[in-house]
């Protein structure tokens, strides 16, 4: 009978064996062979191309040492807190909380606008961002319609530019689970509040926020993450330009690794990248078990 | 009670099985055998994908129980390397022939991606027929020869006739320094402030473009180079640098080029042969000797006055010393993959693609400068376009990049260099100094020669 138990309980674990065999190859393996590959002097092309080298530490020497690196680093975090943390969560929130007492038609349109730009590939959301911003673009049609003299904005301002195309495309995301989040709350709780005399500002501070925190830290972490990988929308918008202006890690480790063709130096970009998601994350999940405490 | 452990080991056995067969699925079937070709195709650049089409007809029906395989990359030169490389990183994914760049070929071969050809071009005929500059293209340092070149090019001033006119410059026009450029440009800027009068490139944004057709006609024409040949060193400090990147301030800075905006728009060529330089927007231009083969019939901006509305005249030096000219070059090979399985049958397809007949019809339509005799002295080369002359004439004063496995950084930083002055970021001094420094970083103290 022992043997039969340990049998089933095996059993049951065959559901995941799939997902985990998929996990272990295509995300666990690459994270390993680019960890691997920032220790080498691999490259695509040159004498170590096809035999690199272990160099130890060489490349994350040579990456505090490179003036890129820490601009870099400065613009990720910029681009992370400004299109992430409180562009597409507070905006989210504000819509979703709106959408709770708009009129149903009303909530209806307003969900398929944002929620539009989430369902379009990445690709080509970066490129109608693109057509947005660029200088006959649409934004400056409609300003030069409304007689205003619209600026060059990929150019001249190039990281409010993926900022906002960042918050667009993803602000439908927060909103959805802070919709779920807001269905959720009790309404008795509030209405309590509202007899005891709470402001409007304070049942949000007071009931509501502490009510949907673990769907804040949730919401957060995932958009955080999502944001910090983002590659394509940057690079079709303005491919890290001007200069450098809007080159986030991903694009530096880009450049680094298939414009140089120096792959060693590129992972190592990408490694210190995983570990700064890594950072975030365990930040949020601390966040989420205070709130189970 | 084993009926879950059998199924277990069912599936198990089921799996195996299908990795298996997968893995010897890879295995080609006797005799029939299969050439990859990998090549570059866009939608202003479809001379080669004609040439490799014919190619592959003739050879299939030559080669019985042969397969060519022909695989373009629609992609810009610089992701068509990247997707090359890559490519070739692995014996299963490399082609057996493929189109390479001339500035690439050293450091492919000192990956070990090249096939070395000597003996296979001893027995071929046609190789006396190249000219020696083509020669030295597919040579790597160690002497011998790996990739064989398909046209080569040079690169000059290209001038709308009209609009020079219309600014009281007279035609042909050629100009004797860099002073004489501002001079007719400022001419021409006098007469219709809406003119882009002569545009150079500059920033990252237009890549090799950036260095290849502006940076490197201005610094070749100082008595300063980038690279010393004999002492195998970079050149640091050189005042021929720091008065390039002066050259291009001026531009810019008064006007005389597009804005820095436009400059840094990685399509901004595709507006210079589609639109500026067609509609008289424009003055000048430096471009290649390939530009012809975006006006002419069949081409992406089909222009029919461009023989008459057109002239080109070469890029003087600084201040009209010897030889009173500067060009640069650059062109592509064919080569045979290292890890070709049949590199016999891959060097006869390669051979049969540079005939003399494929040879002549890509470079008349793709503009380029001819590499074989024969192919030269053909009439409808000559007779291609009218500035197949001027262009040709060019070889004499050109200049070929120094391509090094460090070459595409060096490159790198003086299109950083550019970008930083046209837009008003560093004096060109500190451009230069900050130049200095990543080239020192880049390449070590010992690899640099200060001038």
């Amino acid at each position: 009978m022992v043997e039969r138990k340990t049998v089933r309980q095996q059993l049951r674990l065959l559901p995941v064996l799939p997902s985990v065999l998929l996990i272990l190859v295509f995300l666990a393996a690459p994270i390993l062979w680019s960890f691997h590959a920032s220790f080498t002097n691999a490259a695509l092309t040159g004498r170590n191309a096809r035999n690199p080298a272990w160099t130890g530490v060489e490349n994350y020497v040579r990456l505090l040492g490179d003036a890129a690196f820490p601009a870099s680093v400065v613009l990720t975090v910029v681009f992370v807190v400004a299109s992430a943390v409180v562009g597409q969560n507070m905006l989210g929130l504000l819509i979703a909380g709106l959408m709770t007492r708009a009129r149903k038609p009303v909530a209806a349109v307003v969900g398929t606008a944002v929620v539009a730009a989430w369902v379009l590939p990445e690709i080509v959301a970066a490129f109608a961002a693109y057509a947005y911003f660029s200088k006959d673009g649409t934004l400056n049609q409609v300003l030069g319609g409304a007689g205003v003299a619209g600026a060059d904005w990929l150019y001249a301002y190039p990281m409010v530019a993926v900022v906002l195309a960042n918050i667009w495309r993803g602000t439908a995301f927060s909103m959805l689970v802070y919709r779920a989040a807001l269905a959720d709350v009790p309404q008795d709780i509030s209405e309590a509040a509202l007899m005891d005399g709470a402001a409007g500002w304070q049942r949000l501070v007071f009931i509501t926020l502490p009510l949907i925190r673990s769907s804040i830290a949730t919401n957060l972490m995932l958009v955080t993450l999502q944001t910090l990988a983002v590659f394509t929308l940057i690079w079709v918008m303005t491919a890290g330009g001007p200069s450098s202006a809007s080159t986030t890690l991903p694009v530096l480790a880009y450049q680094e690794a298939f414009k140089f063709g120096d792959i060693g130096y590129g992972t190592a970009i990408a490694s210190v990248l995983i570990v700064l998601g890594l950072v975030f994350g365990i930040a949020y999940v601390r966040l989420l078990r205070g709130d189970k405490r | 009670m084993h009926r879950p452990a059998k199924f277990l080991v069912a599936l198990f056995c089921a799996t195996a099985l299908v990795a298996t067969s997968a893995c010897s699925a890879e295995q080609p079937a006797a005799e029939k055998k299969t050439l990859k070709i990998v090549y570059q195709k866009t939608d202003s650049f479809t001379a080669l994908d004609t040439l490799f089409k014919d190619a592959k007809k003739d050879f299939e029906a030559a080669n019985q129980g042969t397969t060519v395989d022909l695989q373009p990359i629609e992609a810009n030169d610089d992701d068509y390397g990247t997707k090359l490389s890559l490519a070739l990183r692995s014996a299963e994914t490399a082609p057996d022939v493929f189109y390479e760049d001339t500035f690439k070929v050293r450091s492919d071969v000192d990956a070990g991606y090249l096939l070395k050809l000597d003996s296979y071009l001893e027995k071929w005929a046609d190789w006396k027929l190249y000219n020696d500059a083509a020669k030295a293209a597919g040579t790597a340092d160690d002497g011998g020869i790996y990739a064989v070149p398909l046209g080569t090019d040079t690169r000059a001033i290209w001038y709308n006739k009209t609009v020079l006119q219309k600014a009281g410059i007279t035609v042909p026009w050629q100009p004797r320094s860099w002073d004489e450029i501002l001079d007719a440009a400022r001419k021409m800027k006098a007469a219709d402030p809406s003119l882009v009068p002569f545009n150079m490139y500059a920033g990252k944004a237009t890549g090799e473009g950036t260095v290849m057709q502006s940076f490197y006609e201005l610094l070749y024409g100082t008595d300063s180079e980038l690279y010393d040949q004999q002492e195998k060193k970079w050149v640091v400090g050189s005042q021929g640098f720091k008065d390039s990147l002066a050259f291009l301030k001026t531009l810019y800075d008064e006007g005389l080029a597009v804005t820095p905006a436009e400059a840094l728009d990685a399509n901004v060529w595709k507006k210079v042969f589609g639109e500026w330089l067609p509609k008289g927007k424009m003055g000048a231009t430096v471009e290649g000797s390939y530009t012809p083969s975006f006006w002419q019939k069949g081409g992406n901006y089909e222009w029919a006055g461009y023989a008459e509305d057109m002239g080109v005249a070469k890029f003087p030096t600084q201040h009209g010393q010897e030889p009173g000219g500067v060009s640069m070059s650059g062109g592509w090979t064919l080569a045979v993959g290292a890890d070709s399985k049949n590199p016999d049958l891959a060097f006869k397809f390669l051979s049969e693609a540079l005939s003399k007949k494929n040879s002549l019809a890509f470079t008349v339509s793709g503009s380029q400068i001819a590499v074989r005799t024969d192919v030269a002295a053909e009439t409808e080369y000559l007779a291609a376009n009218p500035f197949v002359k001027d262009v040709s004439d060019l070889v004499s004063v050109t200049h070929y990049r120094p391509a090094t496995a460090d070459y595409p950084r060096i490159s790198a930083a003086v299109q950083v260099a550019t970008e930083a002055v046209i837009t008003g970021a560093l004096s060109p001094q500190q451009a230069a100094a900050q130049y200095d420094k990543t080239v020192k970083d880049l390449v070590g103290d010992a690899k640099v020669v200060q001038k």
